[in-house]
Formats: structure tokens, C-alpha cells, sequence
């Protein structure tokens, strides 16, 4: 049977085979598994795939239109929405790019605190991604404990920025404000029961015979393949190539935190797992790490032209209330030129390029998304495959819709 | 405690190349003017960043050297993106290409100008394959044609959308009036 329409560009080609030996099935949008709205087209032979062919932009929303259009400072909430389970690191992206064309210093414990902050999104990231992943394969009990110490982290961040999904915490030039009173005590609590929590998912997980047999061998991509299709990091560093930007071109300070890039060499889904669950370990090193930094101090830099000042200064001080007045009136110039800054995200190397003519509003943004350079090796890793071993293989992914789509 | 030892030798070996980095990446840049003089057209160094003007028909060519080459080893293409600079100004279209090293982790950003009136590049898909998704995005929202891309359709809009959305000229709310049917 032909489908004949005159809608369909021709690269989607229908297969018309006599015997109906091939099926071209759509996966999507709608569909539990997927993670978001995303279309896969699946040419079927039996429960093979023969080919896959990725469908997205059904999140669509202009956002680096949008950017156009807002000055620097507006354009935060924006990047909360992009990858909306680490939008503190959408943020920090951002902000840092921002920061690098005006050249601002920022200040110690900022720096500490963003640290902190970026490391506590992503053990909250990879808790969706352990819960869906599995629950994806079967395991329905992971998923409920993953985001019940979601819940936890997002209780923190909630406390710190007044959002659990759209934070907006970083300013250009510093922080929104101070962390809490009694926020340390409660990140110390989570931090105590947590490795416990870890050693918890291991157990259901890590010796399952069932999970093991669904993760092992299953989407193979190696890791000369991986670097020429631009994938980085967790499925990069499970194929063995230990890059992470904290690393290779650090920034706020990672170089001075002591913490191991963890790297599995056999290319599978089971390798990325293991890769992310000694991610989440590494991660609670370095949050210990930044509790233990934190000195009281400034949280904003001192640029006047760029930082609002505090709301008392605001309210006594002529030249306070001009600035203040100027920077949410007018915004404030960036001088012209051209900035990509990366930094690790929790699903990659997420990168920001901010183009400024010299005016309050940028001339043109760009994020970098690694969900979405990761799903165009997609077909690579899936073809010769079986359905249900796609639905694994979309899963290690780690594949945010929004940050895909933008 | 031999961590410690690794980690503090890791820091030191990178306090000793840091100064050295801008030196190598100056010393790189004028060894590829000297071999590349005509795919090199403008060398500019600014916020810590290095960025080469190329012309259009050298950028395939300069992108396999780049790639191959043991001292620049620019094997990951990490973005490619385009950027328009306002229907006024000719050249109207950019392509930056962001490459990173996995050996060196050195960064480097290519850049190509192109008038409205012939808006083509050649692909570097045949380089780095992730370019095919970028210059796919490239095409959709700038309508920057890639010669030789295997599959130049758009992406994130859908195949009847008409117009390039990320051009200055191009509505933030676009044409279509708000409707429900």
C-alpha cells in the first residue's frame, strides 16, 4: 500500500515493498517514551530497525529570537527554559558569556556558590534521567526514589532562588542574592543521606540481570564515531574519551576543586549508566568540596554600570538610585564583539555564543545544545536494533526536548 | 595520596602552559598564515578568543587541515551557527564554525561573510558528520545554503514554513495572524 501525499519531502521515503516486509511506523510525538516530543521514524523489518529518522522542533519557541529582542539581563529567564531539568547551568552559560564580553571580575564566594549550585542541578538532572531511563526498562520502584531526592535538591534551590525549575539564580556579574539562612545545614543533611540513596539505586540497578542484559552491547557508537558526530559528555566518556569542560577549559574555579572524570570503555548504554551514576558521586565531592569554601563575602561584582545595586543602597544613595533606574530603564552596553563560552553541562558540552554590536540587546545568541548534537547520533546507534532496545538507547541519551528544540 | 601528588602536578603543568597557550596559539595562528596564507583572510584575538576569517571556497579545504594536521587536531566540531547582520549590510550572512581539540582542547572559530544575493557555502559534513544537523539549522533559519549537504531540509520549522525565521527582517511574531483553525 502506497501512501500517496503531496506533503511529504521525499527524504522520508515510504517504502513500498509487495510482500510488506518493512513498516515505516512513527514513534512519537507523543509517546512515554521519548522524552519530550520527539518524532522518530522507524522503517521496521519485524522488530528491527532498518532506519530512524529523528523529527524534531515540535518545541519550537524562537528562543534565540526572543534574546534578540530582550537586553542582556532579561534574556536569563529565557535560558531557564531551554534544558528545563539544569536550567542553573543554562544560566551560568549565559551569564558567563555575557561576563566575558564585559570582562567582569566576579567575586570569591559567588564563584564558590555557583559551583555549588551548578554541581546540585546536576545530581537533580541525572535523577530524572535515572528515573525515566529506568522506568523506561521497567523498573518502576527507581524511578519514584529518583525523584524523591529530586525533591530534596529542588527544596534547596527553591530556598536559594525562589524556583525549583526556572531558578534564574545567576546575575551578570554575580548571584540574584546570599544563599539563605540555614540553607548550609540543610545541603550538609542532603549531602549526608545521599551517598546511601546512590548505594540504593546501585542495588536495584547495577546487579539486575534483567537491566544488565537490556543495557549491555545494546547502542554501540565508538569513539572515533562519537567525536566526528560531535556527542560529548556522559555518552562521550562512555565510549572512552575522558573530556569534560570542567577540565579541558575550566571555569568559576573548577580547576581548583579536587574530583575524577569517570570514563567506561565498552561504547554501550551500560556504559553511559555506570559513567552518570559515578557522576552523581563525583558531583557530591565537589558540592562537599564548595560547602567547605564557603567565606562570607560579596556575591555581586563591583560594576556599578552592570550590578544593581542593594535595595537599602537603592533607597539612600542618588547615584545608587541613577544606576539602578539605568540598568532596568536602559540596560547596559556590551562592547561589540563575539563570545562562545562552554561549560559542562549535565548532558554535554553546553555552549553559548553571544554576538554583541555594542548596544543593550544582543545582536545575535546561540546555544550550543548537547541533547542536540547527541540525538543526531541517534540513527547511528539504533539502526540494527530492535524497538525496545531504541526506547534504552534514547535513554542514555539523556535527551531534553527543550534544549533540542529551543 | 599519590592523587593528591597527580593532582597538584596537573596543576602546576597547567600554571606552566598557561602563559605558554597564548603564546602557542599565536605561534599556530602564524604557521597557519604561512602555509594557508590565502584561506587565512583576517586574524582576530579578542576576550581570550581566536577567530579566522575564511573565504567560502577555502573553508572544506582549511577545515580537513585543521582536522588533520597533529599540532591544531581540531577534531570535534562543537557548533556551527549563523548570524545575520541586518538586511543593510553587505556581506549580510555569517557561518562561525567552533572547532575544540580532544588531544590539545584548544579552541578556534571560523568564520565565513556572505553577501544576501549568494548566500552558498560548501559543507563540511564530509569533515566532521555532526555538521549535518548544524548546517540543516543554519539553512532554516538563515537561508544559508550548504552545496553538497546530503539532506538540506529544515529542522526545527515545519517543511512548509515560508521565510528564514532568525533574520532581522523576519517578525519576531511572524506573518501568520493568531488562529485556532
Amino acid at each position: 500500500m502506497s501512501v500517496s501525499s503531496t506533503n511529504i519531502p521525499p527524504q522520508f521515503e515510504v517504502v513500498d515493498q509487495p510482500l510488506d516486509t518493512q513498516m515505516t511506523i512513527s514513534m512519537g510525538p507523543q509517546h512515554p517514551s521519548t522524552h519530550g516530543v520527539l518524532r522518530l521514524e522507524l522503517v521496521l523489518d519485524g522488530e528491527m530497525v532498518v532506519k530512524c529518522t529523528p523529527d524534531i522542533g515540535y518545541l519550537h519557541t524562537g528562543m534565540e529570537k526572543l534574546f534578540e529582542y530582550k537586553k542582556y539581563q532579561q534574556g536569563i529567564v529565557i535560558t531557564d527554559r531551554m534544558d528545563y531539568l539544569n536550567p542553573l547551568g543554562n544560566n551560568l552559560c549565559y551569564v558567563m558569556a555575557v561576563e566575558k564580553l564585559l570582562g567582569i571580575e566576579i567575586p570569591e564566594r559567588a564563584q564558590v556558590i555557583r559551583v555549588l549550585m551548578c554541581e546540585l542541578q546536576r545530581i537533580a538532572s541525572h535523577m530524572v534521567w535515572l528515573g525515566t531511563h529506568a522506568l523506561d526498562i521497567g523498573a518502576m520502584t527507581v524511578f519514584f526514589y529518583a525523584f524523591r531526592e529530586r525533591e530534596k535538591i529542588l527544596n534547596l534551590i527553591e530556598a536559594a532562588s525562589g524556583g525549583r525549575m526556572t531558578p534564574s539564580y545567576f546575575r551578570i556579574g554575580g548571584l540574584m542574592m546570599d544563599l539563605p539562612a540555614g540553607f548550609e545545614r540543610r545541603t550538609q543533611q542532603f549531602i549526608d543521606k545521599f551517598p546511601k540513596a546512590v548505594d540504593e539505586f546501585e542495588t536495584l540497578l547495577s546487579g539486575n540481570r534483567i537491566f544488565q542484559t537490556r543495557t549491555q552491547g545494546v547502542g554501540i557508537i565508538t569513539a572515533d564515531d562519537a567525536i566526528d558526530m560531535g556527542v560529548t559528555g556522559p555518552c562521550l566518556r562512555g565510549s572512552g574519551v575522558a573530556i569534560d569542560v570542567r577540565r579541558t577549559n575550566p571555569y568559576t574555579g573548577y580547576e581548583t576543586y579536587d574530583f575524577e572524570i569517570p570514563v567506561e570503555q565498552s561504547c554501550d548504554v551500560w556504559a553511559r549508566y555506570v559513567v552518570r551514576m559515578r557522576e552523581l558521586r563525583e558531583s557530591l565531592k565537589i558540592v562537599r568540596q564548595a560547602l567547605g569554601r564557603l567565606k562570607p563575602g560579596p556575591v555581586k561584582a563591583d560594576a556599578p554600570k552592570v550590578v544593581l545595586p542593594d535595595r537599602e543602597a537603592m533607597k539612600t544613595h542618588m547615584d545608587a538610585l541613577i544606576h539602578h533606574f539605568l540598568i532596568v530603564a536602559e540596560g547596559f552596553n556590551v562592547p561589540a564583539g563575539e563570545v562562545y563560552h562552554p561549560i559542562e553541562g549535565s548532558k554535554g558540552e553546553l555552549g553559548c555564543y553571544v554576538k554583541s554590536d555594542g548596544g543593550p540587546k544582543p545582536a545575535r545568541v546561540h546555544f550550543r545544545g548537547p541533547s542536540f548534537v547527541n540525538l543526531a547520533a541517534l540513527p547511528h546507534m539504533s539502526e540494527g536494533e530492535m524497538v525496545a532496545d531504541v526506547v534504552a538507547i534514547i535513554g542514555s541519551l539523556d535527551i531534553v526536548l527543550g534544549e533540542i528544540d529551543r | 595520596m599519590s592523587k593528591d601528588i597527580e593532582r597538584e602536578q596537573a596543576i602546576a603543568e597547567q600554571a606552566a602552559t598557561e602563559p605558554l597557550k597564548d603564546q602557542a596559539g599565536s605561534q599556530l595562528i602564524s604557521a597557519l598564515q604561512a602555509t594557508h596564507a590565502d584561506a587565512v583572510s583576517e586574524v582576530i584575538q579578542a576576550f581570550g578568543e581566536i577567530t579566522i576569517i575564511v573565504p567560502r571556497e577555502h573553508i572544506v579545504e582549511l577545515c580537513e587541515y585543521l582536522k588533520t594536521k597533529p599540532e591544531f587536531n581540531f577534531n570535534l566540531l562543537a557548533d556551527i551557527c549563523g548570524a545575520d547582520r541586518g538586511p543593510e549590510e553587505d556581506p549580510r550572512f555569517e557561518v562561525n564554525y567552533h572547532l575544540f581539540s580532544t588531544t590539545k582542547f584548544h579552541r578556534l572559530r571560523l568564520k565565513v561573510v556572505l553577501s544576501e544575493e549568494d548566500a552558498r557555502v560548501p559543507t563540511v559534513t564530509g569533515v566532521w558528520r555532526t555538521a549535518n544537523w548544524h548546517e540543516r539549522e543554519t539553512f532554516d533559519m538563515f537561508g544559508v545554503r550548504f552545496d553538497g549537504h546530503p539532506d538540506l531540509r529544515r529542522i526545527l520549522l515545519p517543511d512548509d514554513w515560508q521565510g528564514h525565521a532568525l533574520r532581522k527582517d523576519f517578525p519576531l511574531r511572524g506573518y501568520e495572524p493568531y488562529s485556532l483553525s
